[in-house]
């Protein structure tokens, strides 16, 4: 055990409350922050990249942005584009952005998600410190392992809740060699039926975005594939390299859309839901399947909005976070929520409150 | 159901046991067609795939709707009885395997496919359903289901949940886990929750992935949402020759190494190869030391430049003999032999066991010369498949279970394998399972500690450990055992 895993351990053994933290770039994420802070940032370093296996194996402190640069060189990348909500990706350094733990912790992913998978569809393995201190691998390095519980994507997106994570392996894909951006003139409603039609057609959408009337769509693959796509689905080419910042802007939620103090809503959907008669801006992503809002809401009208349409609303970022900033779960899955707690994190030491007041 | 309830009360040798009173109970809730118990009749449930082991149960269930599932489930429950769930039974690894004093439950009349919706690219199935049955019916739509195990054609979704089945397109279309949305589970008291969703995540953990792939020790799926894909315009497969297994690995790496990501790319070795064109006739190359089909799919135009890129890369890699499909049908007759490779093997041999490894790939070398050293040590002859792209390999050993012997020999020898493939760094099981089959190297691949969490894990869905007890994640005795007597070295 390195120094730094056993300081880790004994932070943990002596049973307070921890504040998990890398970057610090999703502190505005989940319920209230609580405990003492334990910051991973100094336990970092890519530990393994075999780009012809893809997979890439680092701590959790290494910052999001090392690692991706790293992918770059081997023209590979992690395909589901997970936020750094920080300055590396619009061209500052890693200090202060995201880490592959926090990332994994959060188990939030960008523009590409709808077309290639979530973080969660990456994550191979991790190694994890339990509440007693004990060091635990899952999962691995390789793509296909069915042995044992698939505890490490469980851990993804639990908000550090189930332990402390030490080391992550990924899979990672090559980068695409052809990449198009195309802005179509549409409302909600026309966008929201286009786009899932073209999904259901084999056509190299990557991501797409709707806001004020105008769907901007990815179209990402093979050259043959993306050339064809476009002469099919027309519209207007954008520019590569003001693609490249819309879709980056996009990712990071750098765009005026995001800006400003005004609570910002998530809202998880089918993709196929129509157009929602929704109290403030909308921005759609993933193909219609993830909608944001802007502005204070009645928490409890769309909720149940969220719910009746097959999904839920999450409170992303901002205001009143006493109404619940996820849905609340139906008594039986919260029981089983709660064994799993009690059983990785016995003495509620690991990010308590962050997901669920009970957990 | 009267007519059941007498004859179950009435069996030779049962009054007044409890095997009696489960199953009077029980025929109260089932119809007598859906509830067997005589020895001929609970015969076919012995066992799965993995034949070699075998448990007779006291009863299987073979219920019609979700009612009856939880009847069944809270009877047993109460009276500590253990449950095994069972598809189609062609696990290779045990997990449906009866265990003594419990109820098979089997979801074989869940045959449903209740909806396809094209706009949402989603299938609502009932558990049994099988998983070439929904490709069949989405392709009207232009869609399929895209995990393609190579029992497909029997293999049920909930079988595929159980345990995160893949097939040979996974590396670039996933496995079962990237595949499934929502299921509906019953736990084993009978509980009913909704885990996953038609969106495209749902709050709190992430169950959905601890329920695929845990081998029915969690609970009950009784309905699944899968996810559609658009079936691709095109696909070709390129067939390569090579003079060593390790020239096609490397030709693997090249492939990956280029930026493609081939819809399949698989290799077989020379024993392999020969059994398969005895029996499909593909035209394979039997002169080679191993054979790898690489495939692309997606518009005419893609496919013609990934083609011809990876032909050059193969070429240039040591490969010759190259054979691109000029045809579907040609297409198919290329993959109608590498997806009946193991029936193939089957008929060159009386028994034999299929290993499940998963290797890092630059590691295949290394693995290859060891299996060959070991099948020369125990006397037995092996075939390799290999899903090259994600390093999963299947060894299959080859024996005949009347001589006496031979049975422990493969045993030993697979068990050799699987240790060989977690000290290079891989996993005992690719996408078949641990079930009984691989139990106890699940002690040489995870601490004393990560059982633990494994066991804890189960009690958060089932604290009695009824259902499917025994398999999947050994006891701390298990693995005592195995490392006294064990080939663990």
């Amino acid at each position: 055990m390195s120094d730094r895993v056993a300081e880790f351990r004994s932070r943990i053994l002596e049973r307070r409350p921890l504040r998990l933290r890398g970057g610090g770039s999703k502190d505005f994420y989940g319920g209230p922050l609580a405990g003492e802070i334990l910051d991973t940032r100094h336990y970092s370093g890519i530990l393994g990249y075999e780009p012809t296996e893809l997979v890439i194996t680092a701590r959790a402190g290494t910052p999001l942005g090392e690692i991706e640069s790293v992918l770059a060189t081997r023209r590979q990348c992690i395909a589901c584009e997970p936020p750094q909500f920080g300055t590396a990706a619009l061209g500052g350094t890693f200090v202060g952005g995201a880490t592959i733990g926090g990332a994994v912790a959060a188990g939030l992913s960008g523009p590409r998600r709808a077309a290639v998978g979530s973080l969660r569809d990456f994550v191979l393995g991790v190694k994890l410190m339990d509440g007693e201190g004990r060091e635990l691998k899952f999962g691995g390095q390789v793509m296909k392992n069915v042995a044992g519980f698939d505890v490490s994507r469980l851990v993804t997106g639990s908000l550090g809740t189930l332990g402390l994570i030490l080391e992550v392996s990924l899979k990672v894909l090559p980068l695409p060699l052809a990449d198009t951006t195309l802005r179509f003139e549409m409302t909600q409603d026309q966008a929201l039926a286009a786009i899932n039609r073209w999904a259901g057609q084999p056509v190299p959408l990557a991501a797409s975005c709707w806001q004020d009337n105008v769907l901007t769509l990815r179209l990402s693959g093979a050259p043959a594939a993306v050339t064809v796509a476009c002469e099919k689905l027309g519209g207007e080419r954008v520019v590569d390299a003001e693609a490249e910042r819309f879709w980056a802007a996009l990712r990071e939620q750098a765009t005026s859309f995001f800006a400003g103090d005004a609570p910002l809503w998530r809202l998880s959907l089918p993709s196929v839901t129509p157009p929602l008669d929704l109290p403030g801006p909308v921005l759609i992503e993933w193909g219609g399947a993830q909608r944001w809002l802007r502005g204070a809401v009645d928490v409890a009208g769309l909720r149940e909005t969220a719910a009746k349409a097959g999904g839920h609303a999450t409170l992303f970022r901002g205001g009143d976070k006493a109404g619940g900033v996820f849905a609340p779960l139906p008594p039986a899955l919260m029981e089983v929520h709660r064994r799993l707690k009690q059983s990785f994190d016995p003495y509620g030491v690991f990010n308590p409150g962050r997901l669920y007041p009970e957990l | 159901m009267s007519q059941s309830e007498h004859t179950a009360a009435s069996a030779p040798g049962l009054a007044g046991t409890d095997r009696e009173a489960l199953l009077t109970e029980l025929a109260h809730l089932l119809p007598s067609e859906a509830l067997l118990f005589a020895d001929e009749e609970l015969k076919p449930y012995e066992c799965d795939g993995l034949t070699a082991y075998r448990c007779l149960p006291w009863a299987v269930a073979l219920p019609h709707n979700d009612e009856q599932v939880l009847a069944v489930l809270k009877v047993c429950y109460a009276r500590h009885v253990p449950v095994v769930v069972r598809g189609a039974g062609t696990g290779l690894s045990g997990g449906a395997t009866p265990v003594v004093r419990g109820v098979v439950l089997s979801l074989a009349k869940f045959m449903r496919i209740l909806e396809i919706d094209p706009a949402a690219r989603l299938a609502r199935v009932q558990p049994g359903v099988r998983n070439l049955a929904i490709s069949e019916a989405a392709a009207p739509c232009g869609l399929y289901y895209a995990p393609d195990p190579s029992s497909q054609i029997a293999c049920t979704i909930g079988g595929n949940i159980a345990e995160n089945a893949g097939g040979v397109h996974c590396l670039k279309y996933g496995l079962t886990l990237h595949n499934v949305v929502r299921l509906r589970v019953a736990l084993m008291n009978g509980e009913v929750m909704e885990i996953g969703s038609h969106a495209l995540d749902t709050p709190g953990y992430d169950l959905l992935a601890l329920m695929i792939g845990s081998e029915g020790m969690l609970g009950v799926v009784l309905e699944a949402t899968v996810r559609l894909t658009p079936k691709p315009r095109t696909a070709q497969v390129v067939m390569a020759s090579f003079d060593s297994a390790i020239e096609a690995g490397n030709a693997v790496a090249a492939i990956i190494a280029a930026g493609i990501l081939p819809a399949g790319l698989e290799m077989m070795d020379k024993l392999a190869t020969a059994a398969v064109e005895d029996f499909v006739r593909a035209g394979y190359d039997l002169t080679a030391a191993a054979i790898l089909l690489a495939e692309s799919d997606g518009t005419a135009e893609e496919v013609a430049d990934e083609i011809a890129v990876m032909s050059t890369l193969l070429e240039n890699n040591g490969a010759r003999n190259l054979r691109i499909s000029q045809s579907e049908a040609e297409r198919l007759k290329y993959w109608a032999g590498r997806k009946a490779a193991f029936p193939a093997v089957g008929r060159i041999t009386p028994d034999y066991l299929c290993m499940d490894g998963t290797i890092p790939r630059k590691h295949l070398a290394r693995v290859l010369t060891r299996i060959a050293e070991l099948s020369a040590e125990f006397r037995l002859r092996c075939a390799n498949v290999f899903h090259a792209g994600d390093g999963n390999l299947h060894p299959l050993i080859m024996f005949d279970a009347r001589n006496p012997g031979e049975l422990e020999r493969a045993i030993a020898f697979g068990a050799r394998i699987l240790e060989l493939s977690v000290e290079v760094g891989g996993t005992i099981t690719g996408e078949h399972g641990v079930g009984i089959e691989k139990i106890k190297q699940m002690c040489v691949q995870f601490s004393a500690e990560e059982l633990d969490a494994f066991h804890a894990v189960k009690a958060a869905f089932d604290p009695l450990a009824l259902l499917n007890p025994g398999k999947a994640v050994p006891t701390p005795r298990h693995c005592s055992e195995y490392r006294l007597t064990g080939s663990a070295r």
